[in-house]
């Protein structure tokens, strides 16, 4: 470890000098914008001329930097995907980082830039922020938290939700970030392959609108996974589902990772797809809008809700057999053998 | 790149070997144990159990390695981590074993408590911060044992300490086999764990009982083979191993493997979650070694009155074969992988967590 590196001390976090400086060298520098440029206490935002959804969500990934993103791409992705999918364009988002006394300089820079980075592709801007330093020991080098607030699309979400007979399509390969996160710490290298799918889904769900598809429900399947949303999708609404393990695509990377660890890769967080029920007559149309993008190419039809009372998400194996995927209890720890 | 595995996971195959089970099912049901938490996840996250025809039943014997871990020895874990500042290292489905205290609950309470990939995961710590000590919290059957043995015997960091919870499937098997009230026609051997000890081990216990012993892998093609030459066997009646996984499995075992546990431990009685004591069962350091066992190194034994089981827990009856998980009347209930009251709701590769998970739609 470079000695000489500059760290942040606490007094970064005491609001006089020392925070102007972290702020206006990091923070303000790679997220600058006409909204926030000023550094007043709040940042102004267009007039939304329509239905406002607000969202919040914090970040304490462990490792903070991985192949295909780090934790300040993941909380830009995190914050515009929860709006995405409850069918709102994001109109600004807050950061708020909370960084650990002697956590280089130089790392909290990478994280600012990647997250004024991914900001710029998704098209959003970060309006307002914060940042506070704790005591070394109190903290795990940086944790962010943020809200974002956006305009509802007109007529969603639609009056009639989810339906029994309505296909649930996933816009890509599943588990290709909580399978990066699980092979660093199980101490394994990501090989070639194997990235973090962390990426905004706004464009999938335009795509979808633009095509004429209106999606009854979506979800962006993050922490518990596919399994976990399809779980909530069923217990919420009452409505069971009934999937296709075999047309559920998983990259063979994904695949190693899940074997070697014993986790299950439906229960592996993405960061960027979109799971969505739409009526089983906009099938094709949905498809074929999300394939011309290539964030949604693998994307796949992979089963559809039926109306059977029971509430339960039912899983066709390969083998012709069929199991009940539920909710997972807790944290995901590999398996002894 | 087609994956190395892919034939075994043919679902034509899978198939195939189903009729030819259904083929050799008699008309008097068979009742089959497996005895390895693996195949339990292999046949249940495959939804294996639903290709089988009515007359045979596959049960899970004690093969889970956590779930037979017995109260006592979570207990000794637990305090070694909060009353002597150890940190202690073990395998991440440990972590939620019910004992006085779970090794989570030790870890909310301050105890520094890790999960690592294994003993080099354990060494690597203890090499890492050598100003304090690590314990490896070694559980697992001769699979992992064989690995905790290559640790003992490479002169580990004098930091780092053992805490043996490790149990061997012949004496257990040898246990069941000598139950009255066991009704079971046959065995799916545990591949992994007899690539490491080999089938020599059970040829007797096999002739014993009449019972025949099919080793198995851990595809679906290798389960449904394995069931399949099982049933075979068992419909004739004949008392014999059989090897449906020649691929890792020798006779003799791995020579090596087994020549370091020989060096490294000796075999003591050992307690058995839902099981009690087992002549034989369980593997202590060698004398020469015992400098490196945690118990001398911080003075501590395990408690003699803590129960082998949690008060209204029937785990032991699950593992005997005696109760189906579904006939436990906490199962579902009181008793789930949130809040699980027995090992066998905890574990990946419990019975009942299993079961549970993957409950054939």
């Amino acid at each position: 470890m470079a000695s000489d590196a500059r760290r942040i001390e606490l007094g970064h976090g005491g609001g006089g000098q020392l925070t102007r400086d972290l702020v206006r060298q990091v923070f303000a520098r790679h997220l600058s914008n006409p909204a926030l440029d000023p550094l007043e206490d709040a940042g102004l935002l267009p007039d939304p001329g329509g239905r406002l959804a607000l969202t919040t969500d914090g970040f304490v990934v462990d490792p903070p930097v991985f192949p295909g993103g780090d934790i300040g791409s993941l909380a830009i992705h995190g914050t515009v995907n929860d709006l995405a999918v409850s069918g709102a364009r994001p109109l600004g988002l807050t950061l708020g980082a909370i960084l650990e006394e002697g956590v280089e300089w130089d790392h909290v820079d990478r994280i600012a830039r990647s997250a004024a980075a991914a900001a710029r592709v998704a098209g959003v801007s970060v309006v307002s922020g914060d940042t506070k330093v704790v005591e070394k020991g109190k903290g795990d080098g940086i944790y962010l938290t943020t809200a974002g607030v956006g305009v509802l699309r007109e007529g969603y979400p639609p009056e009639d939700g989810p339906t029994a007979g309505d296909a649930l399509l996933i816009s890509g390969p599943v588990g290709d970030h909580g399978a990066v996160i699980l092979a660093l710490r199980s101490g394994l290298e990501p090989g070639e392959g194997l990235r973090s799918d962390g990426a905004a889904v706004t464009p999938l769900v335009d795509a979808l609108f633009d095509a004429g598809v209106v999606p009854r429900w979506m979800r962006d399947p993050t922490r518990s996974g596919l399994a976990g949303a399809l779980c909530d999708l069923a217990e919420d609404r009452g409505l069971s589902v009934e999937a296709d393990e075999a047309a559920i695509p998983v990259r063979p990377a994904v695949g190693s990772v899940c074997e070697i660890t014993g986790v299950d890769p439906l229960y592996l967080a993405c960061e960027g797809r979109v799971l969505a029920a739409v009526p089983a007559e906009h099938v094709d149309r949905a498809l074929t809008a999300w394939r011309t993008l290539p964030a949604g190419h693998d994307s796949a039809l992979l089963g559809h809700l039926s109306a059977d009372g029971k509430a339960r998400v039912v899983l066709r194996t390969r083998f012709g057999g069929a199991r009940t995927l539920l909710r997972p209890a807790a944290e995901l720890l590999p398996r002894i053998c | 790149m087609t994956h190395p595995g892919a034939r075994f996971r043919d679902p034509a195959l899978v198939a195939q070997l189903a009729d030819r089970l259904r083929a050799a099912t008699p008309d008097e049901p068979l009742r089959l144990m497996h005895v390895c938490g693996t195949h339990e996840n292999a046949i249940a996250r495959n939804g294996l159990r639903s290709l089988l025809p009515g007359a045979v039943e596959v049960i899970a014997g004690p093969g889970c390695p956590v779930c037979v871990c017995p109260p006592a020895d979570i207990d000794l874990a637990a305090r070694l981590a909060l009353d002597h500042g150890a940190g202690v290292a073990t395998v991440g489905d440990m972590m939620r074993v019910p004992g006085r205290v779970s090794l989570t609950e030790a870890r909310t309470r301050g105890g520094d408590v890790r999960v690592v990939d294994g003993a080099a995961g354990a060494v690597r710590w203890a090499r890492e911060e050598p100003e304090r000590e690590v314990v490896l919290f070694a559980v697992g059957f001769e699979t992992t044992a064989c690995t905790t043995a290559a640790a003992v015997l490479a002169e580990p960091p004098p930091n780092l300490s053992f805490l043996l919870s490790h149990r061997l499937i012949p004496p257990a098997l040898s246990a069941l086999l000598t139950m009255d009230d066991l009704r079971i026609d046959g065995f799916l051997m545990p591949g992994h764990v007899l690539t490491v000890a080999g089938t020599e081990d059970y040829t007797p216990l096999a002739v014993a009982s009449g019972r025949p012993m099919v080793v198995a892998g851990f595809e679906p093609v290798d389960v449904m083979l394995g069931l399949a030459r099982l049933v075979e066997l068992a419909g004739e009646g004949r008392g014999e191993v059989a090897n449906a996984y020649p691929r890792a499995v020798r006779s003799g075992g791995n020579a090596k493997a087994l020549a370091m546990m020989d060096r490294a431990f000796q075999a003591v009685d050992a307690r058995w979650r839902g099981l009690g004591e087992i002549p034989g069962s369980g593997l202590a350091l060698q004398p020469e070694l015992s400098s490196l066992d945690a118990c001398q190194r911080f003075g501590v034994e395990p408690d003699p009155d803590l129960p082998d089981s949690l008060p209204g827990c029937s785990c032991g009856d699950v593992m005997a074969g005696r109760l189906d998980p579904t006939e436990c009347p906490l199962f579902g209930e009181s008793c789930t992988p949130e809040a699980p009251r027995g090992p066998c709701m905890v574990s990946f590769e419990g019975t009942c967590r299993n079961r549970y998970q993957y409950r054939e739609g």
